[in-house]
């Protein structure tokens, strides 16, 4: 198979930044898109070029370093789904690709496609937690938790934190990422007693970060790799306005 | 120098409470004006910062990735194991410390894998109360599954999840932390060196992946949480960036090293498809609760597994191991597997077996297993293209831990004081193989339940006073470092550091690998030493210092691989006996099991570097076993 790549390269957060045009060869069906770009790379790399700089680690979908934004989609065409763990059979042979980083105001670009996502770490921070010490804790079993609780609280601590919703939202809002936290100690009887000032703190400081207001598009939901939904966002809500309206 | 492990006298149940009751103390208000550095923020490393931060020291952690919260503990699959005996089975702390040495194949210390059973179940109480999602029954009580290499249900498990929510919950108690000022981080750091001022451990440099820059930071101790080293093969189940370049700097700095050729290979990996591949997946070992390995009996059956009928599948670890059948141990399981593809039995002669879940399926319906292995299914389909609900997985075995690592004594301390290891890149625990949800455990128990008392004890010694950056030794340090970049940028070779790792790769599994001969290992030591060679003259590193360059990063860390490398199959040489992963083809039995010699290889191999021009020099730590009766490993 072959490719024709648009790759956004940036030097550093102050270059303005372009797009350049890039064909590579001998991809097979096998080869995951992050395989196909370290292809890419080597041949850059032999021609005394710098190779092009994107993130990725675990390369298994679950560390959330990888994002990429493939054809106008946040971690590319398939749903549920990171950005390494796309396979070229995915893609039609001789397609054209565009690639480009994460676009928002909290995520400045480092280099090429690595952007800066430690806005994220700020948020939780300022609450995502349970203020428990090591030593303190009881025995496991005498905290009971009713299976559907702990399966819905599992299933908002699933988020890998990669930024996906924020990249597709047109508000730049992190409220996805923000509300899997917050729904995920809120749902257990551990989280109960700071839920209040854990949402409070948490949104204040989603809002110093820079990141947009939500405005229920619902694009978040599409395009998070871990299926987060918007219910989370709803509970975010629930819990903030609890919050704000207690004495 | 001799090796003194401070393992503490008296009974086994009594050697970790009696030994804490003599550790000193440092006194509240003394506490924040002790420096720790943490390296790595998996769950050693993370829940290491966050237990020292609650103490009020004061912790600066540092990673590579772009967030504490990526690190690879971050893809554990299966579970972690606690002898909480709540199935009533039979469980105990006796029997996970009997499970884990016997499941080390005889090869770990006694005093600290009982230390790490007693440990277990406080862990789970410590995540329960953090917050994180375990399984639980309709009753609301915590669920277990099995693994292998053990009869009883003793693993907690957040789905396929378990090492992202547990490491989750490390991280959340260490942001805590840094909000209450006591842990600061360090995210896109990668540690360069270790600075010893009048032999002990005092600071380190790194390297700030985004602008370059390479600075020194002091402490009065620094602890080394990094990791395995099992990328050294390339296609490892490893994260990309993992690597082991903090414990072979430290190993060059004097910290001994243990066992380096025991390297885990994880049997249920899916196989090589691409010549380009970059990375292997693991299936998590939970899938052999419900799974059954089987292959073709007839060779030439290239029917589809679907219609393949019951009386022409060769279900080979079930007949080979009746009593524990597809949960034999990872290594045992690994050689059958590799052994039958071998003799070209594999699925259409390729180099894989199938794991199938159907009967399961069947009996349990597609919604329960669903529920157990529901994410393990979908990363399989989208990397294959076929669905495991209709057709068998195929799997293979690959590298996916390193039970070698830095020596420690009994308080985690290596042959530098002041300077610890925690988790994976410490030898203590697993002997030659490390049963499936230990490293969980041993992570955690490292850092949230051991390091908290041991340090407290060195510090207690050392008293307050702080080296400073302006010391020489680490003007040194930074300027050793600094020519070390400047050579890679300046060598402009003609190939690249993904080739050379490639090949490194190739050489260790064919010669290092899952089966070793005195043959292959010295063929492997010849080719490692021309590759290295090559590498210094040849590689080819472009674009600039001062800014995020990715093949500088992989540079640095390539080159320690090279050097690693070396180490590795010299121990293997050395192990002139096969034991857990470590198969010398020299040494088995008739049915080609692995045979120890307990006459003479009961014992550490710890690794001294003696200088670049030098070989290292090995010391012996004799493996005494007071309670423990020596046994051929059975899973007959």
């Amino acid at each position: 198979m072959k490719f024709s790549l648009k790759i956004w390269r940036q030097k550093n957060a102050q270059d303005k930044g372009s797009f350049v045009n890039y064909e590579v060869f001998g991809i097979s069906e096998e080869m995951s898109f992050l395989e196909m770009l370290d292809v890419l790379n080597e041949d850059l790399t032999l021609k005394g070029e710098d190779p092009v700089a994107f993130a990725h680690d675990c390369r298994e979908g679950i560390c959330g370093t990888c994002g990429l934004f493939i054809n106008g989609r946040a971690h590319g065409p398939l749903r549920e789904t990171t950005t390494c763990q796309l396979f070229m059979r995915h893609f039609k042979d001789g397609e054209a690709l565009t690639i480009e980083p994460w676009r928002a105001k909290a995520f400045p670009v480092i280099k090429d496609l690595v952007v800066d996502r430690s806005a994220f770490d700020r948020i939780l921070q300022a609450g995502g937690f349970v203020s428990v010490n090591v030593g303190s804790a009881p025995e496991a079993n005498s905290i009971l938790i009713p299976k559907k609780d702990a399966d819905h609280a599992f299933d908002a601590a699933t988020c890998i934190g990669c930024g996906a919703c924020v990249a597709t939202c047109k508000n730049a809002s992190a409220v996805l990422f923000v509300s899997a936290k917050v729904s995920h100690l809120a749902l257990m009887p551990q989280g109960k007693p700071e839920r209040q000032v854990r949402v409070l703190n948490m949104v204040k400081a989603m809002d110093n970060e820079g990141f947009g207001n939500c405005t229920n598009t619902g694009a978040c939901e599409i395009e998070c790799p871990k299926g987060i939904t918007l219910a989370s966002i709803a509970r975010l809500r629930r819990e903030y306005c609890k919050a704000k309206l207690k004495p | 120098m001799e090796l003194n492990s401070h393992i503490p006298e008296g009974k086994l149940e009594e050697k970790w409470s009696s030994h804490k009751a003599g550790l000193k103390l440092v006194n509240p208000a003394n506490k924040r004006k002790f420096e720790i550095i943490v390296i790595g923020t998996g769950l050693a490393g993370a829940s290491a910062a966050a237990s020292l931060g609650e103490l009020g020291y004061q912790v600066k952690s540092f990673c590579f990735q772009d967030s504490p919260r990526r690190a690879h503990s971050i893809a554990a699959q299966g579970g972690i194991n606690a002898a909480k005996n709540y199935r009533n089975d039979g469980d105990s702390v006796y029997r996970l410390f009997y499970d884990t040495i016997k499941g080390g194949d005889f090869r770990a210390r006694e005093a600290n894998v009982y230390r790490l059973a007693e440990l277990s179940v406080a862990i789970i109480d410590q995540a329960v109360a953090q917050g994180v999602p375990f399984a639980r029954e309709y009753s609301g009580l915590l669920d277990n599954r099995s693994f292998g290499g053990t009869q009883v249900s003793r693993t907690f498990y957040a789905r396929g999840q378990t090492g992202q929510q547990l490491l989750l919950g490390a991280i959340s108690s260490m942001c805590r932390q840094i909000t209450l000022g006591n842990v600061q981080v360090f995210p896109f750091h990668e540690m360069l060196d270790i600075v010893l001022i009048d032999g002990r451990a005092k600071g380190i440099v790194a390297r700030n992946l985004i602008t370059g820059e390479i600075k020194s930071y002091a402490a009065h101790a620094v602890i080394l949480a990094s990791g395995g080293y099992g990328n050294i093969f390339y296609l490892s189940t490893n994260a990309k960036g993992s690597n082991a370049t903090a414990i072979w700097r430290a190993y060059k700095k004097g910290a001994f090293f243990a066992n380096p050729c025991f390297t885990q290979i994880h049997p249920t990996c899916i196989p090589v498809s691409s010549h380009n591949q970059s990375k292997l997946t693991l299936m998590s070992e939970g899938l052999r609760n419900d799974g059954r390995v089987w292959i073709p009996k007839n060779k030439n059956d290239n029917r589809s597994p679907e219609q393949i009928p019951e009386t022409d599948r060769d279900y080979f670890l079930e007949n080979r191991y009746p009593a524990f059948g597809n949960l034999v141990p990872r290594d045992v399981a690994s050689r059958a597997i590799k052994q039958v593809c071998d003799e070209g039995r594999g699925v259409r002669g390729k180099m894989a077996v199938y794991l199938d879940l159907s009967d399961a399926i069947n009996r349990l319906g597609k919604e329960v297993i669903s529920e157990r292995y529901g994410n393990l299914f979908e990363m399989y389909e989208r990397i294959t293209g076929e669905s495991p609900y209709r057709t068998p997985m195929r799997i293979y075995p690959a590298i996916h831990y390193c039970m070698g690592g830095l020596w420690v004594d009994y308080n985690l301390m290596t042959t530098i004081p002041g300077l610890f290891a925690l988790g994976e890149c410490n030898f203590s625990d697993h002997g030659a193989n490390r049963l499936g949800a230990s490293a969980l455990m041993q992570g955690l128990a490292d850092g949230y339940f051991i390091i908290p008392y041991t340090i407290s004890n060195y510090l207690a010694e050392l008293g307050t006073e702080k080296k400073n950056v302006y010391h020489p030794n680490f003007r040194e340090a930074e300027n050793k470092v600094k020519e070390q970049v400047r050579k890679f940028l300046s060598t402009k070779g003609n190939r690249t550091v993904d080739d050379f790792h490639k090949e490194l790769g190739k050489v260790l599994w064919d010669g290092v690998g899952m089966s070793r001969s005195e043959q292959s290992l010295k063929d492997a030591i010849d080719k490692i030493k021309g590759l290295r060679e090559e590498f210094l003259k040849n590689v080819k590193v472009n674009g600039i210092d001062e800014s995020l360059n990715q093949s500088l990063e992989k540079a640095g860390r390539v080159s320690d691989f090279l050097e690693l490398a070396e180490l590795l199959a010299m121990d293997a040489l050395a192990r002139d006996e096969s034991c857990g992963c470590h198969f010398r083809i020299e040494h088995q039995t008739e049915e080609h099991e692995p045979k120890r010699n307990d006459e003479k290889f009961s014992h550490v191999a710890v690794w001294e570097y003696q200088g670049s021009d030098n070989p290292p020099k090995m010391h012996k730590e004799v493996l005494k076993f007071e309670r423990i009766h020596l046994a051929a490993r059975s899973y007959k």
